[in-house]
């Protein structure tokens, strides 16, 4: 697969919280983590981005071990990431937090910058207002917009549709399907399981940090098992 | 009813008395506000070492002045300072890099609750201020230069006809068109340039700014560098104003703190707001009015006592009221900064 | 929402540098006896300093190490016990040293009979002003109520001013040249070391009423700021304390005598002989043991006034760490302990916080009072203009961080160890500066500015000190203790 967290074991320094597991996703897919409070689903796209140290386990990028890099060095690498909550600068401009996700980049940025706003037109248009001014559902097209702007391979999202309404949070996944389209892979942690598992190419339902089942979206979706432990029948 | 001289001379009288030094204060203030609350934004904690900061970077600014006096090399009508300032803000920064190298990067690599840069900024500041002194020793120093006044109240009265004179010292008004070029020159930086954007999305939210790769130890480097610049200027500047002694500018932290605070602290425009509201509540408040209003007033109403609010020996008081009005009223500052 | 993934996010597990550290962090146990080794090396030390250098140098060390500590257990007590940040000691500690001259100084009769009225209608008008706004300030709401306190304070100020002034000016022009004052109420001065401990609380009320439960830093701040107020009102209101003009020759405690009256006491003659016999046999002749005798009378006095006020302030010192020490194990201290650790949790199971952090910071600031009251009846004299923050705030700090903060032992240690760094780091810089110009031309203007480096060095030594131990002892030299409760 084009990024692969395989067997990950490790904690916050106490116990394991992930125990062997393995989570990946492959170009131009949507994979998605559901599971239970403290499945260990963040805990695991969090180890993929390095924030936590493995004790066993590897994360492979593209063919390459990227499992001792520091998660500024994965971003280098093409990874972009969206964290649940302050994923925005709040002091500065739309356009200006786009250009701090695009810091790292030294060639012309308008381009990218354009895709996005074709993307999310609603930001084209409050490019100059505050960050801190916009609602839930546009702060959090500004957080993917930033995370495009580095023109990654790999787009992560940890529980994009947490707190937006549900019109928003359909309207959301549509745009991530859009992105999805032009070749990117998707890793998302999702609460809202059902709708995730809708759209997802490939879904991964963890417990107690271990793989509990795997599949396609609508094959989970279709599993009585899956249907009768969480997703309420 | 006064008639126009006596408007006039009143007006020149608050001009000289109240408004001319306090905007020359307040700019002084203004710029030692500044990098406290950069370092604040940034870094995350209360500086106390700020002040002996500008009294080092004063000494490094007076010590080149020597150096370039000893060599013949002066600045014209304007004071040696001025050119002693540039390599004095080198010294300066390269002394702040290595303090925070040596000491804060240590506890902010560790994540330690700010409080604990607060107790080690209160070493660095012994330490500093020792610095200051095995240098400069402790007696008053002026080190002013050239031309002493832009504009003499001799000359003024003559040229007016008033009674009352306007000084203008080439300082007072050195500090303030420094002050105007600095303070436009940080706030371009930090809206227009790269390297200023990321230092504010940094202060705004570190964690995310991490994840958009911006460089930890570049932005921490360029706010010491900054923090250097603006302490090194502004103590230079309040040197040349008064005198330098080293211990006036452990004093002045509290004004600074306050103008910081009254402002929204990490707010680099309040800041600037602040220190004006301080220095103008200081001076304004322990200026004595006798004068002002014997021109304003029928003779007959004339006021006996000097009318002054507050003696100037309860300056510090002023911006201690201000700063807890503010903290009652409005935590936040006048520009929201953070409360954490 | 993976909420267990959250709760253990790495940033907010990862410990404080310095203490006041959470309880729970795992840490060595640490021998028990290194508070008993680390006294008696500072015990030695003092006696090696009274061997090598002077018995009065030693015991004046002692004295304010004693004074020190206690100071130092007050700054622990609201850092240690609360993490509350203090930076006005010096403004408690000089209001301990008003308190100092009010209490035991004779009153002035001539200056109260010229002002005092004057003096007590001002304090009626002050009363009346702050009862009628704290009045307008529940009674009324929104703009009516600032302005309508805005005009109270105004008027009042209008009302205020020429009574004080008229006042002021009648106090201070009796006798200027020894008086000017309203003085004192001619008690004795170990009841000013309470009213020192009544001063600073008040004061500690006010501050923390206004500035306990913001973030920590603007604590900070504002006592610093209210320190400074407080020594510019010492140092400008003539008639209350005479300024900077000094009010000296305070009455000592009734334990301790005065040096001349000591010498003429036909006992203390004695036990001097007694106590130099073999010296004085060795005279060769009357005249000339006379004259010994006369010395070591001298020497004899000053050392029995200072060991008279070391067993003074070593009492009152054992009487603080006793009720420090029972405060800290009592179930009052635990929760302080459990709040300072994690505010959130004890709020939620219910406890005021604020409240709790008012009362630690108004017990702190006192024990500093009294420690206030207690340095300026060792000097004798109340001096304003010789408060400063560097040494009465940022030192005290530096003792109880080297310490061990939360410890009051620690605390104690701190204040001894640094007092007497902070004393003998003057010599030391001394020779210091005489080992690197012994060959410089005595004449050259390096030679000259090195001569006066020695005094900022102990500001210098003071800062290494304290960054070293924060760095490598976080804890302090004698850590808290954790207690599993």
């Amino acid at each position: 697969m084009y990024l692969i967290g395989e067997s990950m074991t490790g904690g916050y320094g106490g116990a394991d919280i992930l125990k062997d597991c393995t989570v990946g996703v492959e170009k131009g897919e949507i994979a998605v983590i559901v599971g239970p409070n403290g499945a260990g689903k963040s805990t695991a796209m969090k180890a993929m981005l390095g924030m936590l140290r493995l004790r066993l386990g590897r994360v492979v990028l593209d063919g390459k071990d990227i499992t001792s890099f520091t998660p500024q060095a994965r971003v280098g690498e093409g990874i972009a990431f969206v964290p649940q909550t302050n994923n925005v600068f709040t002091g500065m401009s739309v356009e200006e937090n786009l250009e701090m996700g695009a810091y790292l980049r030294r060639d012309d940025i308008s381009g990218t910058m354009e895709q996005v706003f074709t993307l999310f037109p609603i930001l084209k248009e409050k490019r100059r207002q505050l960050a801190g001014e916009l609602s839930g559902g546009q702060r959090q097209q500004v957080a993917v917009g930033r995370a495009l702007m580095t023109r990654p391979t790999v787009l992560m999202l940890d529980e994009p549709t947490a707190g937006v309404s549900p019109i928003v949070m359909d309207e959301l996944f549509d745009r991530i399907l859009e992105v999805r389209d032009t070749g990117l892979a998707i890793l998302m942690v999702e609460q809202n399981a059902r709708q995730a598992l809708n759209i997802a190419d490939r879904g991964y339902v963890l417990v107690g940090g271990e793989n509990w089942r795997t599949g396609t979206g609508h094959e989970l979706l279709a599993n009585p098992e899956v249907r009768k432990s969480f997703l309420g029948g | 009813m006064p008639d126009a001289t006596d408007l006039l001379n009143a007006l020149v009288l608050m001009t000289n008395y109240v408004f001319v030094p306090a905007l020359s204060y307040g700019s002084q203030l203004a710029l030692g506000a500044l990098g406290v609350t950069l370092v604040f934004g940034i870094l995350r904690f209360a500086n106390f070492a700020h002040g002996d900061l500008m009294a080092f970077g004063t000494t490094m600014t007076i010590l080149i002045t020597w150096v370039l006096q000893a060599n013949g090399i002066t600045f014209g009508i304007l004071p040696t300072a001025l050119l002693a300032l540039v390599p004095a803000i080198a010294a300066t920064a390269i002394v702040a890099i290595l303090i925070d190298k040596m000491v804060f990067s240590f506890y902010r690599k560790r994540r330690a609750a700010p409080v604990v840069l607060v107790i080690a900024s209160v070493g660095v500041m012994f330490m500093l201020s020792a610095i200051v002194r095995f240098i400069m020793g402790t007696e008053d120093r002026r080190f002013t230069d050239g031309e002493r006044f832009l504009v003499r109240a001799l000359e003024f009265k003559k040229w007016s006809g008033l009674n009352e004179g306007l000084a203008i010292q080439t300082t007072q008004a050195i500090t303030v068109v420094v002050t105007l070029a600095v303070v436009i020159a940080l706030f371009l930086f930090l809206n227009r340039t790269r390297t200023g954007k990321a230092m504010r999305a940094y202060s705004d939210n570190e964690d995310l700014a991490l994840l958009s790769g911006i460089n930890p130890d570049r932005v921490v480097m360029v706010t010491w560098i900054i923090a250097a610049a603006l302490a090194t200027i502004a103590g230079a500047l309040y040197g040349l104003d008064k005198s330098f002694k080293p211990f006036t500018y452990l004093q002045l932290l509290l004004p600074i703190f306050a103008a910081a605070i009254v402002g929204g602290i990490g707010e680099p425009v309040g800041a600037v707001v602040g220190g004006y509201i301080v220095a103008f509540s200081e001076v304004m408040l322990t200026y004595a009015y006798k004068k002002f209003a014997t021109y304003l007033l029928p003779d007959q109403w004339a006021p006996d006592g000097l009318l002054q609010f507050l003696s100037t020996d309860y300056k510090f008081a002023i911006s201690f009221i201000i700063l807890v009005v503010v903290l009652l009223i409005r935590p936040t500052g006048i520009f929201r900064g953070k409360v954490l | 929402m993976s909420t267990t993934a959250k709760d253990t996010d790495p940033k907010t597990e990862t410990a404080e540098a310095v203490a006041p550290l959470p309880t729970a962090v795992a840490q060595k146990r640490q021998s028990p006896w290194r508070a008993p080794l680390a006294f008696l090396a500072m015990g030695a030390a003092l006696v090696a300093v009274g061997m090598f250098q002077s018995l009065p140098v030693a015991l004046a060390i002692l004295n304010m190490s004693l004074i020190s500590a206690v100071m130092a257990m007050g700054l622990n007590l609201q850092w240690g016990y609360a993490g509350l940040f203090n930076a006005g000691v010096m403004g408690f500690t000089a209001l301990g040293g008003l308190a100092a001259v009010v209490i035991s100084h004779p009153p002035v009769w001539e200056a109260l009979s010229a002002g005092g009225r004057g003096m007590a209608l001002s304090g009626v008008i002050v009363i009346a002003i702050i009862a009628t706004t704290a009045f307008l300030a529940t009674a009324l709401k929104g703009r009516l109520r600032s302005l309508a306190i805005f005009v109270v304070i105004v008027v009042g100020y209008v009302v205020l001013r020429p009574v004080f002034g008229d006042a002021v000016n009648a106090i201070e022009a009796v006798d200027p040249a020894r008086t000017g004052f309203i003085g004192g109420l001619g008690l004795p001065i170990t009841v000013a070391w309470l009213a020192g401990g009544v001063f600073a609380a008040a004061v500690a009320w006010l501050i923390g009423k206004v500035a306990l439960g913001l973030r920590s830093d603007y604590l900070a701040i504002a006592t610093l700021g209210i320190a400074e107020i407080v020594i510019a009102v010492l140092k400008n209101e003539d008639w209350l304390a005479r300024g900077v003009k000094n009010v000296t020759g305070l009455a000592r405690p009734l334990p301790v005598p005065y040096e001349i009256e000591l010498q003429q006491k036909q006992w203390f003659i004695d036990l001097v002989s007694r106590f130099h016999a073999s010296a004085l046999a060795a005279a060769p002749d009357t005249a000339a043991r006379e004259v010994m005798l006369r010395q070591m009378l001298i020497d004899g006095a000053s050392s029995y006034v200072k060991i008279a006020y070391a067993i003074l302030f070593t009492v009152v010192l054992l009487i603080i760490l006793a009720l420090c020490v029972r405060a800290l194990n009592s179930p009052w201290g635990r929760m302080m302990r459990a709040i300072r650790d994690n505010e959130e949790a004890a709020s939620a199971m219910g406890k005021d916080i604020k409240a709790r952090h008012l009362q630690i910071f108004v017990l702190g600031s006192a024990i500093i009072g009294i420690a206030g009251a207690m340095m300026t009846t060792l000097d004798g004299q109340f001096t304003p203009g010789t408060y400063n923050p560097l040494r009465f705030t940022f030192l005290i700090w530096v003792m109880v961080i080297v310490g061990g903060s939360g410890n009051n032992l620690g605390a104690v240690l701190g204040g001894f160890l640094i007092w007497f760094v902070w004393v003998e780091a003057e010599p030391a810089g001394r020779l210091i500066v005489q080992l690197m110009s012994s060959n410089m031309d005595q004449n050259s203007a390096l030679y000259h500015h090195l001569q006066d480096i020695a005094a900022p060095f102990r500001l210098f030594v003071m800062g290494l000190v304290l960054l070293i131990v924060m760095r490598f002892a976080p804890r302090g030299l004698l850590p808290e203790k954790v207690r599993h409760s």
